[in-house]
This record gives C-alpha cells, sequence and structure tokens, in this order.
C-alpha cells in the first residue's frame, strides 16, 4: 500500500510530557508538614495536586499533536 | 456472624448481578464469530474512549491494591504514598510508547508482547522469555486478588476454620468467574467494570467526605497518625520521608511505573481499544483514577485516627494489616452501607483477575502452544486453547491461595514487579529501536534476573522476622555503601540489564553474529485504524537459510 506522506509522532509539544514525570520524583519539593490546606500536610496535597499537572500536561500535547484519522477526516 | 448479616445480603446480591452481567456479556456488542482470538482475547479490538477507561481503569487499579495501600499506609506512613506518584508519572512515560504499540500490533495482529518481540527481533527464544516471564509476573498477581477478597469475607465472619470452610466462599467466586470468563472473554471484565468502577467511586467519595467528619476532620486525622507514628520505634515511618527513604520512594515510584504497562494484562486492555485516539485520550483520563487511588489511600491514616485494630493473620501472633480497611467500613458506616463497600472490593478483585487470566492465557497460547506444538494452529483452535488455559490459569491461583502461606503470593508478586521490569528493553525500547542485537537482549534478561533475584533474596524483614524476600528496598550498604540509605530492586537490576545488553549487543556486532530479521516496517509503528491489518503469514526467521 502507498503511504501519501510520511508520518511521525514527533512535535516539540511532546517535551511538555517531561514536566509531569519530573516533578513527583523531586522529593525535596513536597516533603513536608507545612503549609497545610485543608488540614492535608504539603507532602499530601501537593502530589494531589501533580495528578492535575499531569492531566493538564497529557491533554495539551493531545490537542495539540491530534491527527484525524481518515475516517474523522472523511466524515468532516 | 448475626450482626454482619445486612452486610451478607448487600454483598451478595451485588456479586450475583455482576456474575449474571459476566455471563450476558458474550452478546454484548457481539461479533459474527467470538471463537477467534481477536473476539475472545482482545474483545474484537474494538473498545472506544469510555469502555477503555473503565477496563483499563479496573485493570490496574486493582483490588489488592485498594486493600495493600492503605494497609501500608497504616503501617509505615509516608513510604506507602508512592503509588501516587508512580500513578501520575506512569501515563506521560507511555504515552508515545503506546500508540506506537498499538499500531505496530493492529498492522500485524499482534496479541502479547512476545508476539511483537518475536517480529521485531525474528527470534522465537527471546519471544518464549518474554512470554514466560509474563505468565510468571501474572500468577502471583491473579492469586493476590484473591487476598483481597479474602480480606473483605474475613471482616463479615464468613471464613470458617478448617481449610475448606475458610476457602469454600472463595472458591465458588472464582468458579463463576472462570465460567464467565470462559463463555465471554475480554467482554465479561469491560462489561463488569462499568459497575466495580462505579461502586468504588460511590464508596469512597463517602467515605473522604463521611469519615473525616466523624473523625474530626483531615487535620486531626494526620496528627492522630503522627502521634502513632512517633510513638512507634521503627526507624523509617512518619507522615513525611526521612532522609534515608527518598532515595527509595523515588526509585519505587519511578520502578513500578515503568513496570506497569510491560505487564501482559495492562497490553491486553491497551490493544483491545479501536485506534490510537482512544489511548491518547486515557492517557489523560485514567489519572482520575490516581485521585481515587491517593483518597483509598489516605484510608489507612482514617483507620489509624478511628482506632482500628486488625484481624489476626493466617500465622499464630501475626496481625493482617490488609484488614484495616475492611474494619474501618464495618466499624464507621451503617451495615447496608459497608456491604456496598465490601462488594466494590470483591468485584473490584474479579476484573482484573479475569483479564489477567486471559493475559497469560493468550501468552502461552500464542508464544507457546502455537510456535512449539501446533505451528498451523487456527484462529479457532487457538482461541479454545486460550479459553482453556484461562481455566487452568484460575484454578492455579486458587490453589497458591489455598494450599500456600498467603505470604508466599505477596513474594512473588514482589518479585513480579521485579522481573516484569526486565522484558522493558526488548518490548519499549524495541518499539523506538532496532539496534539491540537479539543475543544482546537475551544476555542483558538473564542479567538482570540474576542481579534482581539475588538482591531479593538477601533483603530480611525486621517486622516479620524473615531472613530473605523481606521486601523490595535494597539496603546500599550492602554493596559497600557506607550509607544507610535503601533504593529499588526493579530499579537497579533494569539498570544492568541494559548495560548488559548495550555490552552484549557490541560484542556480538563486532564478532559479526547473525541477527534476527526485523519483520516491521517504519510505517508500521504509525498505523492507525483505517490501515489495513498485512496477511498473517508466520516466518521462522530463526531457522538457516531462511534470510533474504
Amino acid at each position: 500500500m502507498t503511504e501519501p506522506k510520511p508520518r511521525s509522532d514527533r512535535s516539540p509539544w511532546n517535551w511538555l510530557l517531561l514536566i509531569p514525570v519530573a516533578l513527583p520524583l523531586i522529593t525535596p519539593l513536597f516533603n513536608s508538614d507545612t503549609p497545610r490546606l485543608w488540614g492535608f500536610p504539603a507532602f499530601y496535597w501537593l502530589q494531589f495536586a501533580f495528578i492535575l499537572v499531569g492531566v493538564a500536561s497529557t491533554t495539551l500535547v493531545y490537542r495539540m499533536t491530534h491527527r484525524p484519522s481518515l475516517r474523522e477526516a472523511i466524515d468532516e | 456472624m448475626s450482626d454482619h448479616i445486612t452486610e451478607i445480603i448487600v454483598f451478595s446480591i451485588l456479586f450475583l448481578l455482576v456474575s449474571g452481567m459476566g455471563f450476558v456479556a458474550a452478546r454484548w456488542r457481539a461479533p459474527q464469530d467470538i471463537n477467534h482470538l481477536d473476539e475472545w482475547g482482545l474483545g474484537g479490538r474494538s473498545f472506544g474512549g469510555w469502555i477503555t477507561w473503565f477496563l483499563v481503569g479496573g485493570d490496574l487499579y486493582t483490588a489488592y491494591t485498594f486493600v495493600a495501600v492503605p494497609a501500608l499506609i497504616f503501617g509505615a506512613g509516608a513510604a506507602g504514598f508512592f503509588a501516587v506518584p508512580y500513578t501520575i508519572i506512569v501515563y506521560p512515560i507511555f504515552f508515545l510508547i503506546l500508540i506506537r504499540l498499538w499500531s505496530v500490533s493492529h498492522r500485524h495482529g499482534f496479541v502479547t508482547p512476545a508476539d511483537f518481540v518475536r517480529t521485531r527481533f525474528g527470534s522465537p527464544t527471546l519471544a518464549l522469555l518474554i512470554a514466560i516471564t509474563g505468565i510468571v509476573a501474572t500468577m502471583p498477581y491473579i492469586a493476590l486478588q484473591l487476598i483481597g477478597i479474602e480480606a473483605v469475607l474475613k471482616t463479615m465472619g464468613v471464613t470458617g476454620d478448617s481449610a475448606v470452610a475458610r476457602h469454600l466462599p472463595i472458591i465458588i467466586a472464582f468458579a463463576i468467574l472462570a465460567a464467565y470468563t470462559y463463555q465471554s472473554g475480554l467482554r465479561a471484565p469491560a462489561l463488569i467494570a462499568f459497575v466495580k468502577d462505579t461502586l468504588i467511586y460511590i464508596v469512597i467519595i463517602v467515605a473522604v467526605l463521611y469519615l473525616p467528619y466523624k473523625l474530626g476532620g483531615w487535620g486531626s486525622i494526620f496528627d492522630d497518625a503522627q502521634a502513632k507514628f512517633q510513638a512507634s520505634p521503627a526507624p523509617g515511618d512518619g507522615i513525611t520521608l526521612n532522609a534515608n527513604n527518598q532515595l527509595q520512594y523515588i526509585t519505587l515510584a519511578l520502578g513500578s511505573a515503568l513496570a506497569l504497562f510491560l505487564y501482559p494484562h495492562s497490553i491486553t486492555g491497551v490493544l483491545a481499544s479501536k485506534n490510537r485516539n482512544v489511548i491518547k485520550r486515557n492517557m489523560s483520563a485514567l489519572p482520575a483514577y490516581s485521585f481515587l487511588l491517593g483518597l483509598i489511600a489516605l484510608l489507612g491514616y482514617m483507620a489509624i485516627s478511628a482506632g482500628v485494630k486488625p484481624l489476626p493473620g493466617a500465622k499464630a501472633g501475626s496481625l493482617d494489616n490488609n484488614t484495616v480497611v475492611p474494619l474501618l467500613f464495618d466499624q464507621q458506616f451503617p451495615s447496608w452501607f459497608a456491604g456496598v463497600a465490601f462488594a466494590a472490593i470483591g468485584i473490584g478483585a474479579l476484573v482484573p483477575a479475569a483479564i489477567m487470566s486471559i493475559a497469560a492465557a493468550n501468552l502461552f497460547t500464542r508464544n507457546i502452544y502455537k510456535e512449539y506444538l501446533k505451528k498451523d494452529a487456527t484462529p479457532a483452535q487457538e482461541a479454545s486453547v486460550s479459553k482453556i488455559t484461562s481455566l487452568l490459569v484460575k484454578v492455579g491461583a486458587v490453589a497458591c491461595i489455598i494450599f500456600l502461606d498467603p505470604q508466599f503470593s505477596i513474594d512473588l508478586q514482589l518479585i513480579g514487579g521485579v522481573i516484569i521490569l526486565q522484558t522493558g528493553p526488548a518490548v519499549a525500547l524495541g518499539l523506538f529501536t532496532r539496534w539491540f542485537h537479539r543475543g544482546g537482549l537475551i544476555a542483558g534478561w538473564i542479567a538482570g534476573m540474576g542481579l534482581g533475584m539475588w538482591m531479593l533474596y538477601d533483603i530480611p524483614n525486621a517486622a516479620t522476622g524473615r531472613a530473605h524476600f523481606g521486601g523490595s528496598a535494597f539496603p546500599l550498604k550492602d554493596f559497600g555503601f557506607d550509607t544507610p540509605k535503601t533504593i529499588y530492586v526493579g530499579f537497579l537490576a533494569v539498570a544492568v540489564n541494559l548495560l548488559v545488553a548495550v555490552i552484549a549487543t557490541f560484542i556480538l556486532r563486532a564478532t559479526k553474529t547473525a541477527d534476527g530479521i526485523d519483520g516491521t516496517t517504519t510505517t508500521d509503528y504509525f498505523a492507525d485504524e483505517d490501515d489495513p491489518r498485512l496477511e498473517q503469514e508466520r516466518t521462522t526467521p530463526d531457522a538457516i537459510g531462511s534470510s533474504t
């Protein structure tokens, strides 16, 4: 089968994925009891916050690198 | 027993409802011919975003996780919270890896990670190693799901004293599970996952709103936990990490994350999705479960604050920390809601157990049966071998729990994480580069396995008084470093694996040793659902004269 043009997953946006990988692994950033938020020590609420960072990064990368499949392209 | 009667009734009704769904699932999104491994073992590779979210979520976040992670927090504090960073970093790490795996599998009709390795590196031997590693790592994981159910049954008091009476409820539960998995394949856990996850979300949302209100607020829950850890003689516990366990925390989170999507059952869930975008979208949607897991982990602190005392373990004098969450629910919730919570945990065990047994069965069928026993097996024969193997796998898991000390399964699971990581260079790096020599990857696998086993064997556990396989935290002083720091075994083992693979590849290239033939092309790694599958023609590149 012939490819119309070479495909690739390369995109500068992919670098964004490094942020949520690195943040939760730098323990000095969040290994502390204070400041507390709603009674949660910083150690816990900061790691919960990192989940949101992860969601934001993967969502952004998905949006920016989205390639409509052939089927979707025909529908449009 | 009578004071648990409401819980038992609610639990039984929900359990039976879900079992019924499991049997009906065969007709859900029914294919023309279910007697094909793509249908039975991968649900027709047709699942969209929502089904995949429920299926993979139900697959990765198992009943054992829901019971063991809070048990860890209950016992050791902050160190047990590694499950949260672990399940944050796993998605960005695998974002680009899994879409390539999906594409090449779609193009070539791969069902297992070993299928990919076989074609990519032209080596049935390497594929066999990958398949055996996958099966060995998955089996104890299935057994552990039973421990999740057992913790619930113990709390409801439906377990007798004799060996048979103690295990009868689990045998019945697993027999039902085995029957509908046999009939419906991957469609059964996919359908049940809707109920399981909905129940879990309801239970946890209620728990994190209601329990802190009863226990005097989050602030006092954390303070109670801190008071307990300060009073305990153990050096490593506390509600934050200390100087000596941070390296362990980081390497365990990273190592576990790298291992997660190498597990055959995770890959089964991924390959069942219908296109690349479903996978990409799920990489941002699945962290919802990580949030849930973080909240579940904190149930361990609530149990401390509520003064929960764990039930005795299998051995005299030991305590079963896995019972703290069921006990917390039992003591704090009205009994009907405790019954719902127990059902959530019990059903939560069924979904991953089903997917794991399917994944292990597929590995056996594709990479052992078809490779070595019956090369010309038809898709229908493949499907029926897989169905029967999935039954055997479950019998094996139940036997593990009945005849062996449950601690043995926990040890094996610990080993499982370390050994599945050793497939990383071939499976994950293999998706990006064909640079490695097949012999180099085999050498690396042997080195990583050997080192990992030795390190695990070397680790004692002071708390349980065991001399070997006491945990996954390896003391660096055993390598001659003057430090009390520890490191995750799997992390070090896979680093050595990689190093050996690189060195051996250089040597094998220099000596011009024959390498396997790559059966894939660059474009295969970007194929999407519209691209046709290649004609399935299994070559035997290991044979002499096959090089074209």
